[in-house]
């Protein structure tokens, strides 16, 4: 009966598409984001906007200041983590389910790292969110992406449960390359963030 | 093309308003969504005739301030995120999957879920009303620092609005795959019925949009909740950053509330002229160049801030006008010529055309940078909006109703009560909206509650709210001729309109999955083919 539309034609398949349609909406969140971020930054004096700071939170201790050599290490876990998921990606491609398996979890693993390394990075700071622009922007994109990564993470581990069910093939695995395809887009989104916040002075 | 008997269930069947919950059925979403909006429609259409009421006469103390503002930002998110933006998700679930000739939506469920985020995120927004400090009183547009010095309101209506985005937002990514992947055989991109394209560049405009405005809500949200600077001075933030990220949004989300309208418009006119639609593929190509110009006119609500570039927000406005007008060609090239009927839908299409008309030529005025210094915030702006929203969406939404009523229920509305309610809604419309073109040139700004008596702006004002209170009155003949045709029964024929698309070549309603077999799609309007075939394919 070839009456009803076709549902599946050559090429990428339905949910594919649906799901890159929902990252291209995820990309323009984080625009919206930087975009504020750019701004921000192109309007004030100085960077990080010391001079904004009150002489009661200069005497709190506030300091508009980061490290970078934790966030460098985390940006290198996170890169690490992109190379497994792929290489987990590969491995079921070829009907390796044990080799997909190691990947996913690997990438799980380095992934929580990562969430781990940033959340310890917070308490070493000394400033808040509500500490001039510098600190709402840095605080909102981090944020916004830790919980990017968090749900990643979340994706990537309910993807191994059903891998280690037994539910994935050499033809059939559209969430492995769906989980791996989102935790590709966090990685540049970071990649990104870290340049900006952390590199460009 | 074999037919193929489908197994009808049998034994249990749920009940029905379990049904209606637990759906996956395009149709009956699209219907939920028809209802979920008007209902809106009817809750922002009161509070417009509060606002219309406290304008009535000059130093009125109808309502107080503080209700005012919360009445009139109420007014405006009901209108957009509750009723014209979801409205056309209503007609679209219902009717692009009939008219690309698929069984459903791509991913029915989550089509349920873009459905059902609404009813929260709406009795949230509306909930406002019985916090401490009342509903959101910021306005639609929420700028800041207005919107940081109210009430918990403000937040509701901030997550509400995130929610309502995420819902279109979704809904947006379904239609596209619905329709880059799930068209009939024959179903060439450029056969697609006009509606389906309107859809399709609206969902482009919602799926890109509506994220930036997510973000800009959330910035609003930290701002207001965790000590966030990103619109406060002090801090080093920007208040005029707030009407950027807002704005390049909520323009494009303009377009959002008018592609779909145009598109009914489209599929309307044709049939009852008895002609194709006038340049079908400069229409689908105005159509996108209006969303891609979409994106770069933003600015033009914020000439007056003096931190957006003038000339190009400016010239660019005037292009947006070009696309437009090809539209008005299109429009006017169909009837040209044409056998022309007047049933109900045919009038509210042409109504649709020239308000709309007025509508686009007022909003090309104020594009013009020195007039709309003059004009910014004034009853001008909401003349404008008013046109394009109401004399544009609304009598679409209207024409669409009076058009597929028969398809979505089976069942004709009557004529001369549409008649009626057409006459009564066209002449309350210009009534009410015309006057504030004059109000706005005469200086007076929008949304304040009480204007001196000195002003002389009564009469013009008092002949508004009359125009108001007519648009509520021609409601009452809809809403008899629908409760008349629910008691009558089901009679409609698959076509009684003799329409081109096929949404008319299966029963009214459709049966579940829609069709038993397609004719032949060889051009954009294959039900004309298979009246003027003999039964043969050409």
């Amino acid at each position: 009966m070839a009456a009803h539309g076709t549902a599946e034609r050559q090429g990428m398949t339905n949910s594919m598409l649906g799901f890159i349609l929902f990252l291209a909406s995820e990309v323009m969140f984080f625009g919206g984001l930087f975009a504020a971020y750019f701004i921000a930054r192109a309007d004030a004096p100085s960077w990080p906007p010391e001079e904004l700071l009150s002489a009661q939170q200069i005497a709190e201790g506030v300091k508009l200041e980061l490290e970078v050599l934790l966030p460098a290490i985390s940006t290198g876990i996170l890169v690490l983590s992109s190379v497994t998921v792929q290489w987990a990606v590969w491995q079921i491609q070829k009907g390796n389910q044990s080799g997909m398996l190691w990947g996913l979890f690997i990438s799980l693993a380095l992934g929580i790292v990562f969430l781990t390394a940033q959340l310890y990075d917070y308490t070493q700071l000394h400033f808040l969110a509500d500490d001039t622009i510098y600190g709402t922007t840095f605080y909102t994109l981090t944020g916004f992406h830790g919980a990017h990564v968090a749900a990643g993470a979340l994706f990537i581990a309910v993807v191994a449960i059903r891998g280690l069910g037994g539910q994935f093939t050499a033809e059939n695995h559209e969430a492995v390359e769906a989980a791996s395809m989102y935790w590709h887009f966090v990685d540049v989104v970071w990649i990104a963030l870290f340049t900006v916040l952390y590199i460009i002075k | 093309m074999a037919s193929v008997a489908v197994p009808q269930l049998s034994g249990y069947q749920r009940p029905a308003v379990l049904d209606w919950i637990m759906t996956v059925d395009h149709k009956k979403l699209g219907i939920l969504y028809l209802y979920f909006t008007l209902f809106f429609f009817a809750v922002g259409g009161i509070l417009a005739l509060l606002v219309r009421t406290q304008l009535a006469v000059a130093d009125n103390s109808f309502v107080g301030n503080d209700a005012y503002n919360q009445i009139f930002t109420m007014h405006a998110s009901a209108m957009l995120f509750l009723f014209i933006i979801p409205v056309w998700a209503g007609f679209g679930n219902y009717l692009v999957p009939l008219q690309i000739g698929a069984a459903d939506m791509a991913f029915p469920r989550i089509n349920a879920l873009s459905f059902w985020m609404l009813p929260p995120a709406g009795l949230l927004m509306f909930a406002g009303f019985i916090v401490d400090g009342g509903a959101a009183d910021g306005g639609w547009t929420a700028y800041s620092p207005l919107a940081q010095q109210t009430g918990v309101g403000m937040d509701m209506w901030i997550i509400a609005v995130i929610v309502l985005g995420m819902s279109s937002t979704i809904g947006a990514a379904n239609f596209l795959v619905t329709m880059f992947r799930m068209r009939a055989p024959g179903m060439t991109m450029f056969r697609m019925p006009i509606f389906c394209w309107t859809m399709l560049v609206t969902a482009l405009l919602q799926l890109l949009a509506t994220p930036v405005l997510a973000a800009a809500l959330v910035m609003l949200f930290i701002d207001r909740n965790y000590g966030g600077q990103f619109f406060d001075p002090n801090g080093g933030g920007n208040v005029v950053l707030w009407q950027n990220v807002f704005w390049f949004y909520s323009h494009p989300a303009v377009y959002i509330m008018i592609l779909p309208g145009m598109g009914i418009v489209s599929e309307i006119l044709p049939v009852f002229s008895r002609k194709p639609l006038f340049g079908y593929k400069a229409f689908v190509f105005a159509t996108i160049g209006i969303g891609g110009l979409g994106f770069s006119v933003w600015a033009h609500h914020m000439f007056t801030t003096g931190s957006v570039l003038l000339p190009f927000f400016g010239f660019m406005t005037f292009m947006i006008g070009v696309p437009t007008g090809v539209k008005i060609f299109n429009w006017l090239g169909t009837l040209w010529g044409g056998s022309i009927s007047f049933p109900t839908p045919m009038l509210f299409a042409l109504g649709f055309v020239s308000m709309f008309l007025i509508g686009g030529i007022n909003g090309t005025y104020s594009a013009a940078v020195p007039v709309d210094f003059a004009l910014h915030d004034t009853y001008f702006v909401v003349a404008h909006i008013h046109y394009v929203l109401f004399g544009g969406s609304v009598f679409a939404v209207f024409g669409g109703l009076y058009y597929w009523f028969p398809k979505i229920w089976g069942r004709k509305l009557n004529e001369r009560l549409g008649k009626l309610h057409f006459v009564l809604m066209f002449v309350g419309f210009n009534v009410a909206f015309f006057p504030m073109h004059m109000l706005g040139l005469d200086g007076m700004p929008r949304r304040i509650a009480v204007y001196a008596d000195s002003a002389g702006w009564e009469a013009l004002n008092m002949l508004s709210t009359g125009g108001a209170f007519l648009i509520a009155v021609s409601m009452i003949p809809f809403l008899i001729a629908v409760v008349m045709a629910f008691m009558r029964p089901k009679d409609q024929p698959d076509d009684p309109w003799e329409a081109n698309t096929l949404e008319w070549a299966t029963t009214s309603p459709p049966p579940d999955y829609n069709f038993d077999s397609l004719p032949p799609v060889r051009s954009e309007r294959p039900l004309f083919d298979a009246r003027h075939s003999n039964g043969e394919g050409h």
